[in-house]
């Protein structure tokens, strides 16, 4: 974190001609600037604390089902190293860079191929079905994973409420986005909203979590307050963050990565240690905390319960 | 000014004993060490430039040192690698050399530096005559290139600081066409023992 502020002072600050007479002092006054513009900012971070403060409450659950016993990932490593792309790219940012980042009032709209569109604030989403701790494996694509304590209800809870046509056969989920709050998100490469998608029966499943916090309290902004979904069997970026829109809908949802790469990025994006991403390989990962890489599990250990969701499915072709 | 150049790896050390490297050390470690290894790479290729641009012939005693520092954060950089991602195995790294091709470049990067750390020395210039010196110190050209090449191939989708890299690279090799096209030779300064003038 500290060491990973990107460098925006040029190597180029050119120091005027007159200076060039004195030698000496001009020497090392280029040995220092060269070094210091490419790390004074890390070196001036150094002195400033890192502790961000986010604002959380707590929530009643109970415990839910699907819940791993392995080692739950500190609070403040999930908390501090994020892909939050809307609040910059360097994993430390959007702690930094989410802290006033407004999230109530807050409203979901629920729309497409139903019978009876609505829209839900966060106080009707929180008393919709009881709140469980699910204990869920979370793989990002980067190859790096996690164990995290989230608190929701499965997604299942919320579409079930609604009566689909016969038309509707994906869910496509859309991300609050504003160009006032996420100023940094014009630089990042992909385009806004963040849009993701699932299938209905994947939808459906009860392993499919409608979120609302982690580690017993509300959602952090950093981790995608004050509502997200977590898909546990997928790589992370399917987990989409902020949602303000959930979609019943007839043709596959695009979904932001895969309209940015999609060689790389399929709409299933199912954790496979098989298929690897065209750049690096999926066999293995390394769970934050650990110093040497561990297998990839196939659908990241949860192959029992979804497998069957894809039987007859060519899985490299569908990745 | 060895020192200074040892600050960055002094750093990792410190932040490596006292757990204060992030929640991804071992990321933080490859990162850093990567970003150094390019930032030497480009300062080494910024000398000849300076010195020709604000007649300082005397940073030349500074090229060296900065060269065998980008060699050092690169096989650092490599160890980071070798190490988390491979558990020391070769067979795996081989495994990756072959099949990703920003490894391919990055490990080629690499090699690329080790003849011109091996020929560093006053020693090796004699040996190897300054004509066949400098021809081979070229390589430093293609491991910046390949290197910045690496990065960019790595990441997912915010190219910026690969850019950054790729466009200092840029402007220190263009500065050499350009003045090997314009200057031509024979405006160096004579060259003394253990110093190769020309670039």
């Amino acid at each position: 974190m500290l060491l990973k502020r990107k460098a925006d002072l040029t190597h180029a600050d050119v120091t005027p001609k007159d200076v060039y007479t004195n030698r000496r002092k001009f020497l090392r006054d280029m040995g220092i600037a060269g070094v210091t513009a490419f790390a004074g900012e890390r070196i001036l971070s150094l002195a400033t604390p890192s502790l961000t403060a986010y604002a959380t409450s707590k929530l009643n659950f109970v415990k839910g089902q699907f819940n791993t016993d392995e080692k739950q990932t500190p609070i403040n490593d999930v908390t501090h190293y994020n892909n939050f792309y809307e609040f910059g790219t360097d994993k430390s940012d959007p702690a930094k860079n989410a802290q006033n980042f407004r999230t109530s009032p807050w409203t979901v709209s629920v729309e497409g191929e139903i019978k009876s569109p609505r829209k839900f604030s966060m106080d009707e989403l929180l008393a919709l079905a009881p709140l469980e701790e699910r204990i869920y494996r979370h793989r990002c694509v980067e190859r790096w994973s996690i164990v995290v304590p989230w608190i929701g209800y499965s997604l299942s809870a919320i579409l079930k409420k609604f009566e689909p046509t016969p038309k509707a056969k994906y869910i496509a989920f859309q991300s609050y986005y504003d160009r006032d709050q996420m100023p940094q998100a014009k630089y990042t490469g992909l385009d806004y909203p963040y849009v993701e998608g699932l299938r209905m029966d994947e939808a459906m499943h009860p392993l499919t979590l409608l979120c609302f916090g982690m580690y017993g309290e509300t959602l952090p902004n950093q981790d995608g307050a004050p509502v997200r979904i977590v898909v546990p069997w997928k790589y992370g970026y399917k987990s989409i963050k902020s949602i303000v829109k959930i979609k019943f809908q007839e043709h596959e949802p695009p979904t932001t990565w895969n309209l940015l790469a999609p060689n790389e990025y399929g709409f299933y994006s199912n954790v496979n240690p098989g298929v690897d991403h065209p750049r690096w390989s999926q066999s293995t990962e390394h769970r934050l905390g650990e110093i040497f890489p561990r297998k990839t599990l196939m659908f990241n250990g949860y192959n029992d319960l979804v497998a069957s969701m894809y039987n007859g499915m060519d899985l490299k072709k569908f990745h | 000014m060895f020192l200074v150049c040892a600050i960055p790896f002094a750093r990792l050390c410190i932040g490596l004993v006292r757990s204060d490297l992030g929640s991804n050390p071992v990321e933080t470690l490859q990162h850093t060490t990567g970003d150094w290894t390019l930032n030497f790479l480009v300062f080494t290729l910024a000398v000849t430039p300076l010195r020709k641009i604000f007649k300082l012939p005397d940073l030349i005693r500074f090229r060296r040192m900065l060269g065998l520092f980008a060699f050092f954060y690169g096989f650092m950089h490599f160890l980071t690698y070798l190490g988390p991602d491979q558990n020391f195995q070769f067979s795996g790294m081989w495994d990756d050399v072959a099949k990703r091709k920003f490894i391919t470049v990055g490990f080629l990067a690499l090699v690329l530096m080790v003849p011109l750390a091996a020929t560093s020395t006053a020693g090796m210039i004699r040996r190897l005559g300054g004509k066949r010196w400098q021809a081979l110190h070229r390589l430093v050209y293609a491991s910046a290139i390949l290197g910045v090449i690496h990065y960019y191939w790595l990441v997912k989708s915010d190219v910026r600081k690969p850019l950054f890299y790729g466009f200092w690279v840029v402007i220190f090799l263009l500065w050499r066409v350009w003045d090997a096209y314009f200057r031509g030779k024979g405006n160096s300064a004579p060259a003394r023992p253990g110093v190769s003038a020309a670039d």
